[in-house]
């Protein structure tokens, strides 16, 4: 399919859930240093690599939660590019509150270390991890769509469910597998200097990453007919 | 907000050992009469230079009858806590709390130490309106932005309600409210620390505000009603889940210093007087099996002195008490310094087993009955009290002033300011730095020191050395 200009096609599109679980993987602020510590407190690599386990379901919970009701939007009733056009203007509008409101979620804090899987799910949840997936999975939705032809009503669209479940998997496992390297890559080889010395204030970035899925995500859908 | 961490936030003590050390130390300056205004010292403590232990800077505060005693950071190593993922404060301002005002002024040290300046001034109304506490103190960075505590509650005395800990935004200084949500049986407030990935908190217990604002009350104190307890906190949870009596003629249980390591779950505190026998004790906690415990694992005789020697508060025992007023734990773990401000001696212990501290350096300076000059010739009053050890462990930093009205009891002669420093031995030893006095200004006392880039009571730490 070809609009706008842009190849919006199914390949490119599972390489960004792919990228942008790498992208959330490498972020410090989604968990990776936790799993240097823990193996550290611990001094045992399998600490390490135990920690990964909850941080990829909280992961995978905060993508799922965000992308399941426009999968079931789009399922159930036929507003495929109402849901888009929504989707996008809700992933710039927070990536818009992100920039402006670049405070800490003290809610965080209160978080223990010992609730990896609640900590990852929040966080994500907080920074919009899992909101930025949805302009792509709405995205490769229609894709799925147009290949199999215009479903009936009544199937529900249970495809579009099992999209959902497959794009989070695939991007919380490239996110777990990026991190978990840096994090192994750290305990391992590079030691803890490199916590600091990595740790760069993705705030704006982030934001800004969130504005621009969904400001790409909108002009497909406004120059995609109806 | 930057775009890299802070370069004075370290990862591990280790790396906090590593990097450059400190060009300047803050010090509090205190008009003990109250006839002038409190002030921030900040000395040039960069071997080599010209102006070497001299005073570069002063900020001197618009009030006046604060009484500095305690001040911290808003943000230091804890910023790079994994759990928190926000590593982008800065090390910037110093929280300096006026004990007797309740007022607290945040200090911007930056672009340069030498031209640190008032940032903010709250008022002890928005404390007490916010916290229902009074008398703030020790000031500590952490997770949710920076704790401090109070050594009183509500009302004019301090005695409406118990002490206790109040947080503050470490970005806006706003005060946010109190912190505990069950404090169980502590009344009492002095010291808190805490280890931050194991999740707890320790605090201990000097007094109420009547029982030191006005001088030491001889008859509390022989009658055992100064703090002797020490709190472990939930931290998280922000509720009390155990509190040890150390017995009750252990009075004034005053500094808490856990280990940095955040693996090892042990710490010491230090108690100023054992009403029993005079002595000075160090104390040993530690977690085991999800539960505290602490012993007695070192401690200090009195040393016989005449009558002539005494002030009238100690007359009537023919001997000076250590006074154990403040301790302080190097950042490897390896050597507490303890202070014993009545007798005029640092001593520094071998901690490497934290249950068998081992002396193995002292240095004799000031003293009630003993009055040691420092090595320079100058006389030295009151004796050695509040300790800061640079990052290296290789310098330790001390004044002579523990608080105003209690010099004048124990020093009736008088506590002219002094700061020293003395070169710390690696494996052991310790030595005062001849050419190390820091001129003080006529009139002023001083009492915490903060080195420049974090220091031994400041910094806490996420991760391991290991």
């Amino acid at each position: 399919m070809n609009s706008g200009g842009i190849d919006w096609t199914a390949a490119g599109l599972w390489l960004a859930v792919v990228a942008s679980g790498f992208y959330h993987g490498a972020n410090p602020g989604m968990g990776w240093p936790l799993a240097v510590s823990a193996g550290l407190m611990k001094k045992r690599a399998r600490a390490l690599v135990t920690a990964l386990g909850p941080l990829t379901i909280g992961h995978l919970l905060a993508t799922l939660l965000m992308i399941l009701p426009f999968g079931l939007l789009v399922a159930l009733v036929q507003w495929r590019r109402e849901a888009q056009i929504s989707a996008s203007l809700l992933v710039i509008g927070f990536g818009v509150f992100r920039l402006a409101k670049r405070r800490h979620p003290r809610v965080l804090a209160r978080v223990r270390s010992t609730q990896l899987g609640l900590w990852s799910f929040a966080v994500a949840i907080a920074h919009g991890a899992g909101l930025m997936l949805v302009p792509i999975y709405l995205g490769l939705c229609q894709i799925d769509d147009l290949d199999k032809g215009h479903k009936a009503a009544g199937i529900l669209g249970s495809s579009d469910l099992r999209m959902a479940i497959l794009v989070s998997i695939v991007h919380s496992v490239s996110m777990i597998a990026c991190g978990g390297f840096l994090a192994w890559l750290v305990y391992r080889y590079l030691g803890l200097r490199f916590v600091s010395r990595s740790w760069f204030n993705l705030d704006a970035p982030w934001a800004f990453s969130l504005i621009t899925v969904g400001v790409i995500s909108l002009s497909i859908s406004l120059t995609d007919g109806p | 907000m930057s775009m890299r961490p802070d370069p004075t936030f370290h990862a591990s003590p280790k790396l906090a050992m590593e990097a450059a050390p400190e060009d300047f130390a803050y010090t509090l300056l205190l008009s003990p009469d109250f006839s002038k205004p409190d002030a921030l010292a900040v000395i040039d403590v960069k071997p080599g230079s010209s102006t070497f232990s001299q005073i570069v800077h002063t900020v001197t505060m618009p009030y006046k009858g604060d009484e500095f005693h305690h001040f911290g950071w808003n943000a230091c190593s804890s910023a790079l806590s994994p759990l928190t993922g926000h590593a982008f404060l800065e090390r910037r301002y110093l929280i300096i709390p006026g004990l007797r005002s309740s007022r607290i002024y945040v200090v911007d040290t930056k672009p340069d130490p030498t031209k640190a300046k008032i940032h903010k001034i709250i008022e002890p109304e928005q404390v007490f309106k916010k916290t229902g506490y009074s008398r703030p103190h020790t000031v500590h960075c952490g997770p949710e932005g920076v704790y401090i505590s109070t050594l009183g509650g509500g009302g004019k005395e301090g005695t409406e309600g118990p002490p206790g800990i109040f947080i503050m935004d470490c970005e806006t200084f706003d005060i946010l409210g109190r912190w505990e949500i069950d404090r169980g049986p502590q009344q009492l407030h002095y010291d808190f620390w805490w280890n931050l990935p194991r999740d707890y908190m320790v605090s201990s217990e000097w007094a109420l505000p009547p029982q030191f604002e006005n001088g030491i009350v001889p008859e509390d104190l022989l009658s055992n009603k100064y703090g002797h307890r020490l709190h472990f906190w939930d931290l998280r949870g922000r509720r009390n889940v155990q509190t040890i009596d150390l017995g009750a003629n252990h009075q004034m249980a005053l500094e808490v210093r856990p280990a940095h390591d955040p693996v090892r779950e042990y710490g010491f505190v230090g108690v100023v007087v054992d009403t029993t026998n005079l002595e000075g004790s160090i104390w040993t906690w530690w977690r085991e099996g999800g539960k505290f415990h602490i012993e007695k694992t070192a401690t200090i005789p009195p040393e016989p002195a005449s009558k002539e020697q005494l002030p009238a508060l100690l007359q009537g025992f023919g001997a000076v008490p250590p006074l154990v007023t403040d301790i302080d734990l190097s950042m490897d773990d390896r050597f507490l310094y303890v202070a014993c401000w009545g007798t005029g001696e640092m001593r520094q212990y071998d901690v490497t087993n934290p249950q068998k501290p081992t002396l193995t350096g002292s240095v004799r300076i000031g003293g009630i009955a003993r009055h040691t000059p420092h090595p320079n010739g100058k006389a030295y009053a009151g004796g050695p009290q509040m300790v800061e050890i640079s990052r290296d462990g290789k310098r330790v930093y001390w004044t002579n002033s523990l608080y105003s009205t209690w010099d004048d009891q124990f020093y009736p002669d008088g506590v002219a300011g002094a700061e020293v420093m003395a070169n710390a031995n690696p494996s052991g030893g310790l030595g005062l730095a001849t050419d190390y006095w820091v001129d003080l200004p006529d009139g002023y006392r001083a009492h915490q020191i903060r080195l420049e880039g974090g220091d031994c009571s400041t910094d806490s730490f996420c991760y391991s050395s290991a």
